[in-house]
């Protein structure tokens, strides 16, 4: 028994060595024969007759719309053996600067596509085009057999910029619109003419928030958010942080402005200065009360978070452009039992700033805080233009509802004969 | 000449943007990468104010031993500690090893997903706030936010789970999401919109200088 099983293993060992190199064989055989049976046609005249498309019909090239002069549309229409198993597997899109040639090849579209952008257009050149159509036989990389058509060559053609873009001419028309009722409320102000601007509570409060941090002895902080000079949002902030600054030291309240970029820092201190000394109270401004703190958003949190908790100020307004900062600075400003103002033109932070604060100027109210707070009538009379924007966008999104339910319920079939 | 050099060139700067919008063709087509660019080297100059800044009111507030000054040390040597290696690495100083690289990931990262981690807190603690049933518009919020939280965990289907597939609590959240929240955005939106034209056109026109210092 003891011996019977000390030469098992020697079975086992003799076994494997005859099995697997047969396993092994037996496969490759397999792969081989299955290869040769698949892929390797026998490639006379006729078998690649039989498989060539039909040519891309109609090539259409032009210079691309409204742009600086720097790409070339290629259009065509689709084999008649484009479809799905068809003859076609892709379109070569071939260029020259000959109609003769040599052409390079320049590109492919797929089965199915009929269009193609050369960007590689050196400026002011000529250029002819063609598209080859092809079929062909691959396998694991390797291209057994290829058949192909050629479409007849177009051109020249040559990209060149526009002096308009017109795919932005709605905008154009929209915005010179705008525009135009703006600069003609505004003129229209300048010329005495009142206008009815409906009450902010958040502007509305500024005054009160300020005046309760005087009867408390404490500061007034003014967060100007995260974005630089270049943004909209901290140019509007800045316009509000003059105001409340001349509020403030009209009060002898101290401001404070803790900054995440080096220009508005520069921009800031220039303002709250001026709003001091507009004030009549230009010693009571110190080159401290404008600080930078870090360009990093959440160290800037972390920052303004100890600054309140240490400090505790009785007002703080947080106004420009913030995103996931904004509920931090909040909540630790709200958890102090500040009074808070928040202003802010995005969207996915408003939510927090409703949720964490006394007042929030939603969106537009940030933009128009500035005017509001002046009360000088051309900066209202912007305000009044405003609203006519707003009053055309109504009357788009009215029409615009309006059509889409008539089309959606075959209104115009009521009228038909049949 | 103080006010009237700045606005002159926020006129042109700004009217010269918005030509570049509908323009296509040269030069205006290069005007916003050059003044972009130009913006860059002016920012990146501006940086050493901004640090100059920090280092003087944090040196001042040590010396003159201010309230809270070890915090204005503690600035310092850090700002000092995160320079010095910079520099001290030379070109390669963010490469995979380095101290700063250290110092990058095991400190700065671990400090900036900490204060990010604290907004969960928050998150809840505003939201306990947002969603007592005060008054009529907060009820309203409570409700909407309701079947938007349950909707969006397995649970909310699981219990609405009897009912068809398009009465499921998944399906009520991204209804509130998709119809309400999203025609409430789009409003918000469009004034934000307005408001930007508005305000750009006050800046250009030199209507609006407060932002320069005064009116």
């Amino acid at each position: 028994m003891i011996k019977r099983l000390s030469v098992f293993p020697l079975y086992a060992v003799l076994l494997l060595l005859f099995i697997f190199p047969t396993i092994s064989l037996a496969q490759d055989e397999t792969t081989e024969t299955g290869d040769s049976l698949a892929v390797v046609p026998a490639l006379d005249s006729v078998f690649i007759e039989e498989r060539t498309p039909l040519p891309a019909g109609n090539v259409v090239v032009k210079d691309h719309d409204n742009d600086a002069g720097e790409a070339i549309d290629i259009k065509w229409d689709k084999s008649p053996d484009d479809f799905r198993d068809g003859k076609v597997k892709e379109y070569l899109i071939m260029r020259s600067d000959s109609a003769d040639g040599p052409f390079e090849l320049l590109g492919s579209a797929m089965q199915g596509e009929s269009a193609f952008t050369d960007y590689r257009t050196a400026g002011g050149q000529e250029f002819y085009y063609k598209i080859v159509t092809i079929n062909y036989e691959k396998l694991n990389g390797t291209e057994f057999w290829r058949a192909s058509s050629e479409s007849s060559v177009m051109g020249p053609v040559k990209a060149t910029a526009q002096w308009f873009n017109t795919s932005r001419l709605n905008i154009f028309i929209g915005i010179f619109i705008l525009a135009g009722a703006i600069i003609y409320f505004i003129f229209a102000a300048k010329g005495g003419k009142k206008f009815y601007i409906r009450k902010i509570a958040g502007i509305e409060e500024v005054e009160n928030a300020v005046g309760r941090a005087t009867e408390m002895g404490r500061s007034i902080y003014y967060v100007p958010g995260i974005h630089d000079m270049d943004d909209v949002q901290t140019i509007a902030s800045m316009t509000i942080l003059g105001r409340v600054s001349e509020i403030a030291a009209e009060n002898d309240t101290r401001i404070d402005v803790p900054v995440c970029r080096s220009m508005v820092m520069v921009t800031a201190k220039e303002v709250v200065k001026e709003a001091f000394s507009k004030a009549g109270r230009p010693d009571s401004f110190m080159d401290d009360q404008v600080r930078y703190l870090t360009d990093d958003q959440f160290g800037y949190a972390a920052a303004i978070d100890g600054l309140f908790v240490r400090e505790k100020p009785a007002t703080i307004f947080m106004i420009g452009t913030f995103f996931a900062e904004s509920l931090i600075i909040a909540e630790t400003g709200n958890s102090i039992g500040a009074i808070q103002i928040a202003g802010t033109a995005m969207p996915a932070q408003l939510p927090f700033f409703v949720a964490a604060c006394d007042y929030t100027l939603i969106g537009e109210e940030l933009f128009a805080a500035s005017a509001y707070l002046s009360g000088e009538p051309k900066l209202l009379g912007s305000l009044k233009g405003q609203d006519v924007g707003k009053a055309i966008f109504i009357a788009a999104i009215i029409i615009g509802c309006l059509l889409e339910t008539f089309t959606s319920l075959n209104v115009s079939a009521l009228f038909s004969s049949h | 000449m103080r006010r009237e050099i700045p606005l002159v060139i926020t006129f042109v700067v700004g009217v010269v943007f918005v030509i570049s919008y509908f323009i296509p063709h040269y030069p205006f087509n290069e005007f916003e990468s050059w003044f972009t660019d130009w913006f860059s080297i002016v920012g990146a100059f501006a940086i050493w104010l901004g640090a100059l800044n920090l280092m003087k009111i944090s040196t001042l507030k040590i010396v003159k031993q201010k309230k809270d000054w070890p915090f204005s040390a503690l600035t310092i040597v850090s700002f000092l500690i995160i320079v010095i290696f910079g520099f001290y690495g030379g070109k390669g100083f963010r490469d995979p090893g380095t101290t700063f690289d250290w110092l990058y990931v095991y400190v700065y990262t671990a400090l900036s997903s900490t204060m990010f981690a604290l907004l969960a807190f928050f998150v809840a603690s505003a939201s306990y706030r947002a969603f007592r049933a005060r008054n009529f518009e907060a009820t309203l919020l409570l409700v909407a936010a309701f079947f938007v939280m349950l909707g969006r965990v397995p649970v909310g289907d699981m219990i609405t789970g009897f009912l068809p597939l398009e009465y499921q609590m998944s399906h009520w959240a991204n209804w509130v999401m998709n119809i309400l929240n999203t025609a409430g955005q789009r409003a918000i939106m469009i004034g934000i919109a307005l408001g930007l034209v508005s305000t750009s056109l006050r800046v250009i026109l030199g209507l609006e200088r407060s932002y320069l210092g005064g009116d």
